[in-house]
């Protein structure tokens, strides 16, 4: 039958009138399935402008039309969409004030995370925005930047109170269209964070959110939009971690930067989805599009630490259109047992005297498969630009994959790019000689590891520096062979 | 200190040791020579416990325990230290870190509390003045881009810090300048006490000049073949080896 998808399509929208489940506007989760009815009720749940609900609905029509990408360098089972749960909301209902009101089962997984919360405001003066599954559950330190005219809050918090820059800038930078996945977290995101900084404002902490999936077969898809005003920094961190599970679980995140004139933006990330167990089984998918656009003198780094996730499909990018910007990507990558990674990064010269930076580190061990894509393209108006790309690979066993794909588009003869590339195998000698001086194998293992990386992790600021070597050495436990 | 009864060890089927003794006491210097491929940094590596050599017979004490039965790590934390005839390269690891990481690992195995920042600087500041290194190069990656004349007296500095029973020495004198290996011997000297013990293992006569050894061995052929007083280097000097091959074969 020519038209049987539609059939199936129709079927299942039928039953959800069926069971009437639509108008029970107090349901906690969606049932599987993605259609209008499922994105009307979504954005029902969420109180939604029209707007945002049109805007939705456009992202789902082309999302129906697209095909899911087959070129990464990954091998999955493709996931069932109609069987996804694309709502879910948290146990709790009340409007909390403060972090003390939080769920103890919530903060015990806080601290599962390394996060006490006391900790993080008494130590780094983190604000911190958790978020369990698709909505916000706590919010800090609000106050302190909202003196500064800060605005840090969860994404449909912003669509509520300041819909005009959202408005704006939502889908800027990543557009509606962009990719399956993108179009797919634009049709169905449930929440995320949004941010932005005011003209000439320097952030002064560490802004950070921290995302887990919490129950099984919910889908996760995180929006992320971060705002630098003319001539304002911030440094936003967002940290993962996922429970175990046996299903996969798809993660298909959008993150959107602008930094405007002479702004800089930091994005740090260390990622750690469960990456299923020894021979793959479970585990998170996690295809994430992550872009910054810089305008004139603007500045914006990536820095990411990956270590978990069964597939991880992420290349944040940097559109150079403004002359003078600068776009930096730094990358830790490690896959172990049977996990599979394709990484790296694109760099758009438009603008004059563009410079951009790339280190990419990838670790591999157990059977993983580890790769690096890359794209450095120079436009025709990019006069006198700059890249420097690194991309190394350390392979900690022989079963193992490294793979590097650099494509590299220059339209401009002023252009300058520098590409080097190195693959080495974990020396047994190093483990050596740091086991004869009376270190563990896995203390050595870790040393070393940390060490080749190090170029990067000292781009993290320090207690997510600190958070990702652990993360680093455990992700590697008994990896050698 | 270190007792070795007939020690066979292999690589790759390859028998490289074919039953060699030696006894070291404690505050004892002993000095190994002997030509090229004899076996001298197999042994050394098999005292430290590398895996890629296989033992197939003997038994080795050191300090009344089984020292084949324990692991390198732990073999090291006993107090056997190794400077390699070739110091590896750990790239992105400050020496400073790296021994810190170490040292405190020793401790702990004996159940002493780690140094503090501070305690540990203090110590970095004497040791390294010991040899001469310089400070730069303590907190530099791991070997990384040093000379080999660096590389070594890194070693010797490591060992001052970790203050070891027994420091077994490969070659530590080749690719020192003179001067370079004065400061390598005088922090030996230094560090030579009646309950620690060396083996150093050396091609030149020269070393032994400033590192005086109570005993010389000559191995050969994975055994060893004659042990005498310090003089015995001055011979092998003038002579070479081939009459002690002589005798052998004899
Ligand atoms: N890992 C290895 N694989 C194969 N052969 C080895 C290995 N290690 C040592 N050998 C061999 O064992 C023999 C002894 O080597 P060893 O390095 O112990 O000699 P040496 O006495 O230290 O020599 P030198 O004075 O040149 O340093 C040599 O023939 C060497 O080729
Ligand atoms: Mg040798």
């Amino acid at each position: 039958m020519a038209y049987e998808g539609d059939e199936i399509l129709e079927e299942v929208t039928r039953k959800e009138y069926e069971f009437g489940w639509i108008t029970d506007i107090e349901s906690d989760k969606a049932p599987p399935g993605l259609s209008e009815e499922i994105i009307r009720f979504i954005s029902a749940k969420k109180n939604e402008p029209l707007w945002m609900l049109e805007w939705r609905l456009d992202a789902y029509r082309q999302w129906t039309e697209m095909k899911e990408p087959n070129w990464a360098h990954v091998d999955y089972q493709k996931p069932d969409y109609q069987s996804i749960s694309y709502y879910s909301a948290p146990k709790q209902k009340k409007q909390l004030d403060s972090l003390d009101e939080v769920d103890p089962e919530l903060r015990r997984t806080m601290d599962r995370l390394g996060i006490s919360t006391e900790e993080q405001k008494r130590l780094s003066g983190v604000a911190v925005d958790f978020v369990m599954d698709s909505v916000s559950v706590a919010t800090s330190f609000k106050e302190k930047l909202g003196e500064l005219g800060i605005i840090f809050c969860s994404m449909s918090e912003a669509i509520q109170s300041h819909p005009e820059l959202v408005k704006k800038y939502l889908g800027s930078v990543v557009p509606k269209n962009d990719n399956f996945f993108a179009a797919l977290n634009s049709a169905v995101f449930t929440d995320g964070s949004f941010c932005y900084i005011p003209k000439g404002v320097r952030c002064p902490m560490e802004l950070s959110t921290y995302f887990r999936i919490n129950e099984a077969g919910t889908g996760q898809f995180e929006r992320t939009l971060v705002v630098a005003d003319k001539g304002s920094y911030c440094s936003y961190l967002e940290g993962c971690t996922a429970p175990q599970r046996d299903e996969n679980q798809l993660h298909a995140a959008v993150v959107e930067l602008i930094a405007l004139d002479d702004a800089e933006i930091k994005y740090s990330t260390v990622q750690n989805w469960y990456p299923g167990d020894e021979n793959g089984k479970g585990g998170v998918f996690n295809f994430v599009t992550k872009r910054g656009l810089c305008e004139k003198n603007a500045k914006i780094s990536w820095t990411q630490v990956e270590t978990g996730s069964a597939i991880t499909w992420k290349y944040p990018s940097c559109i150079l259109k403004g002359d003078n910007s600068v776009g930096e990507f730094y990358s830790v990558a490690v896959t172990n047992n049977r996990q599979q990674a394709d990484t790296g990064t694109k760099m758009i010269h438009i603008g004059k005297n563009t410079h951009s930076t790339i280190i990419s580190k990838g670790i591999s061990a157990g059977k993983s498969q580890n790769s690096y894509r890359g794209l450095v393209q120079i436009n025709k108006t990019a006069q006198n630009a700059r890249n420097f790309s690194q991309c190394d690979s350390l392979l900690m066993t022989d079963r193992c994959g490294a793979h590097t794909f650099p494509y590299i588009e220059i339209k401009n003869s002023t252009a300058k790019v520098e590409h080097e590339a190195t693959t080495s195998k974990i020396g047994e000698d190093q483990i050596f000689y740091c086991l004869q001086r009376g270190l563990d194998e896995e203390k050595a293992i870790s040393l070393i590891v940390n060490g080749y990386a190090k170029e990067v992790l000292n781009k993290l600021p320090m207690e997510f520096a600190v958070e990702a070597q652990k993360l680093l050495a455990i992700s590697l436990e008994g990896s050698v062979g | 200190m270190l007792k070795i009864k007939n020690l066979h060890a292999s690589v790759e089927g390859n028998e490289i040791l074919r039953g060699l003794n030696l006894e070291v006491k404690p505050g004892e210097v002993h000095a190994i020579m002997g030509p090229n491929g004899s076996g001298k940094s197999t042994l050394a590596s098999v005292l430290a416990g590398n895996e890629d050599y296989e033992v197939t017979e003997g038994a080795v004490d050191f300090e009344g325990k089984d020292l084949l039965d324990l692991g390198t790590e732990d073999r090291a934390r006993e107090g056997l230290f190794l400077a390699f005839q070739y110091p590896v390269e750990i790239p992105g690891v400050s020496n400073i870190n790296f021994l810190r990481a170490a040292l405190n690992e020793i401790r702990k195995y004996h159940g002493e509390e780690p140094y503090s920042a501070s305690e540990f600087l203090k110590r970095v500041k004497e040791k390294s003045a010991l040899v001469e290194l310089d400070g730069k190069l303590a907190n530099r990656s791991v070997n990384e881009g040093f000379s080999g004349g660096e590389k070594k007296r890194n070693e010797i500095f490591q060992m001052a810090m970790l203050e070891p029973k027994l420091a077994i020495l490969d070659e530590t004198d080749s690719g020192l300048d003179i001067d370079a290996l004065k400061v390598v011997a005088q922090g030996v000297n230094a560090m030579r006490s009646p309950n620690r013990s060396f083996v150093v293992i050396t091609h030149y006569q020269r070393l032994l000049d400033y590192i005086v050894p109570d005993v010389v061995h000559v191995l050969y052929k994975g055994r060893i073949v004659k042990s005498g007083p310090k003089e015995l280097a001055l011979e092998l000097e003038a002579k070479g080896y081939d009459w002690i091959k002589e005798e052998v074969t004899a």
